[in-house]
């Protein structure tokens, strides 16, 4: 399987503070690749420099081969239409309802008539497990829950091959932490998605993701959960091994 | 089109070729063709697709439902693609809901609506603006129960915000205006010999009328978007209630500094606008009509009355009490969306210079009234 995603010796600096120090990092297609790290250890930032929103010091970054960093916008246009993001905190346009928040990349991009922009809307809308009585709401009306659903919709929005998730259970409850994990896998699936999710919850990383790369000392550390858990670094053992971990686990077997 | 129906004698093939993405599904017309009449067996023939999505799989999910739904048995080859089955998932259990509209308006009834609403809105908007004046008055109540209450720190912050930053623009704007008055006055009068009333003119005006009107209008386009854009930020980032569950009350903390250090810069830039416009005055006096700057002073001596000055600084602390009034009531009614906040933006501006320029009507006549 060909590399989609391939970050190579990216360095990344804030005055003084190295945040990527040679990042190197691999996903493979249909993968469901988790990134892990502490607070600080420059998840968002890994991920704004993989979109190509952020120009890093140094090092490249390539989306099926095509390079991304220091790309001029109109460059990087036809990458970005391969990729979806939804942010952590949805992100939704607050004058625009869920169905037209849902057609504005499309019809940025691809004019076509009304009917058959909000048959597209709509059917991307139902696909996140949202009713068509939802469409029509503002991103004010929606509870936590539905605009991550919504933000997922509008991530959908231009049939991605890539999908990138910022915290996507951050906020919810554990159930509807569940919920949201199994449509991002039924997606995943469905549509042949590689995703790459940025995640605090333990829950999240066994539920859903086949590899995991963990953020330590600015460098990435990749495998699957098994060689990870096997990972002596101080910090992975803390996080993988802890309470909280146990009861993941088994939690995550017991669904899976 | 990207698709082909032909007969087979005993069955149809539906030739399904090209691409089919998010970029042609506006394109393709998705509506089945009549069936042959003979035969009601449909073979699509997926192998020719060059590539396909979600959005292209929608259009031929619509297409292959089409032909199910005019009696045809359809079947696949080589096979039925994933995303179909994926759809059908999706859609599996709810009714196609046609996406209605409101019932279409006529004309009529829809300006009859539209002034019945706008009615409605400003009756809503004066009682709201009401409500907001007692809310803000009994905080003022509270302050004077406390002083601790009066946050001195904030009320300086504005002072410096709202006056001292403003003093350039309105002292340039002061000069220029006292400049073109006592250019066009300097004009007219020649006509009449009466040169010297340049001066009068200039002063009196600059003082009564033009300074402080001119800095209140600046101050409610500089100080009044800025209040509604910052408490309205402040509410779309749900502040004002962490606020409001801090046991801190959002009048006292957002509302009422602002007012008061409102009240405060005005009349100190309204001084500041006083001095540039008779400065602006005495260098036109000079160049126009050669009158020497001791007899400048001595004709402004002349021509002033006891209360011409403080005719002007009195509606100083009334405007800025109602431009910090609307802009801060403005940000406070942004709720949910970006778009409301600019709307409301533009609303505040509009709303204060409007209020200011009634409010100076109405003392040119009280004035008027008491013969000052």
């Amino acid at each position: 399987m060909a590399a989609v995603i391939e970050v190579r010796g990216i360095v990344n600096r804030f005055g003084q503070q190295v945040v990527h120090d040679g990042l190197d990092l691999e996903i493979e297609a249909g993968e469901v690749f988790g990134i892990v790290g502490g607070s600080g250890s420059g998840k968002s930032v890994l991920l704004r420099t993989m979109l190509g929103l952020q120009k890093p010091v140094s090092g490249t970054v390539r989306i099926e081969g095509k390079e991304v960093t220091g790309q001029p916008d109109r460059a990087l246009l036809a990458v970005k239409r391969r990729y979806g993001v939804m942010f952590q905190r949805g992100a939704l346009f607050s004058s625009l309802t869920v169905a037209q928040n849902t057609e504005l990349p499309i019809r940025e991009h691809f004019p076509m008539p009304d009917g058959p922009l909000r048959h597209l809307a709509l059917l991307r809308i139902r696909m996140v497990g949202l009713a068509e009585e939802d469409a029509s709401k503002f991103p004010a009306q929606l509870s936590g829950g539905m605009t991550k659903r919504a933000a997922l919709a509008r991530a959908l929005a231009l049939d991605p091959a890539i999908l990138f998730l910022d915290e996507p259970t951050s906020g919810l409850d554990p159930i509807s932490a569940a919920a949201f994990d199994r449509l991002v896998l039924e997606l995943q699936r469905g549509l042949s998605l590689t995703v790459v999710m940025i995640t605090h919850d333990l829950d999240t990383i066994f539920r859903v993701c086949n590899r995991v790369g963990v953020i330590v000392d600015g460098r990435m550390i990749t495998g699957t959960l098994e060689e990870i858990m096997k990972n002596g670094h101080p910090w992975i053992r803390d996080y993988f091994h802890g309470e909280r971990s146990r009861a993941s686990q088994q939690q995550g077997q017991s669904d899976g | 089109m990207p698709f082909e129906v032909r007969d087979e004698g005993g069955r149809s093939r539906v030739r399904v070729h090209g691409r089919w993405t998010v970029a042609e599904a506006g394109s393709i017309d998705a509506s089945p063709g009549a069936l042959p009449s003979d035969s009601r067996a449909l073979v699509f023939d997926a192998s020719a697709i060059e590539a396909l999505d979600l959005s292209g799989a929608w259009r031929l999910w619509e297409l292959e439902s089409g032909y199910r739904g005019a009696g045809g048995r359809v079947s696949w080859m080589p096979s039925r693609p994933d995303l179909l089955a994926f759809i059908d998932q999706t859609m599996a259990g709810e009714p196609e809901a046609p996406a209605h509209a409101g019932p279409a308006r006529t004309g009529l009834e829809g300006a009859l609506q539209d002034v019945g609403q706008a009615a409605v809105q400003v009756k809503e908007g004066a009682l709201d603006l009401l409500g907001f004046v007692g809310v803000v008055t009994a905080g003022v109540g509270h302050i004077f129960g406390s002083v601790k209450r009066l946050r001195l720190p904030s009320v300086v912050r504005h002072v410096y915000e709202t006056g001292l930053t403003a003093v350039p623009i309105v002292s340039l704007i002061a000069f220029l205006i006292a400049v073109i008055v006592a250019y066009i006055g300097a004009q007219q009068l020649r006509k009449f010999g009466g040169e010297i009333f340049v001066v009068d003119l200039v002063t009196v005006s600059v003082l009564r009328e033009l300074g402080v009107l001119l800095t209140a209008i600046i101050v409610a386009g500089r100080s009044g978007s800025a209040f509604a854009a910052e408490i309205g930020a402040m509410k779309l980032n749900d502040e004002v209630d962490a606020l409001r569950a801090m046991g801190m009350d959002p009048v006292e903390v957002l509302v009422i500094p602002r007012i008061l250090g409102l009240v405060i810069a005005l009349p100190v830039l309204t001084i500041v606008a006083d001095a540039m416009g008779l400065v602006g005055g005495a260098i036109l006096s000079w160049y126009l009509v050669d009158i020497p700057f001791g007899q400048y002073i001595d004709r402004v001596q002349g021509s002033i009355s006891e209360y011409t000055f403080w005719v002007g600084m009195i509606k100083a602390p009334v405007f800025a009490v109602l431009i910090a009034l609307v802009g801060t009531l403005r940000g406070m009614q942004v709720r949910t969306s970006s778009r409301e906040l600019g709307r409301l933006t533009t609303v505040a501006v509009v709303q204060s210079i409007f209020l200011v320029i009634l409010a100076d009507a109405v003392f040119a006549v009280i004035f008027m009234e008491l013969d000052i």
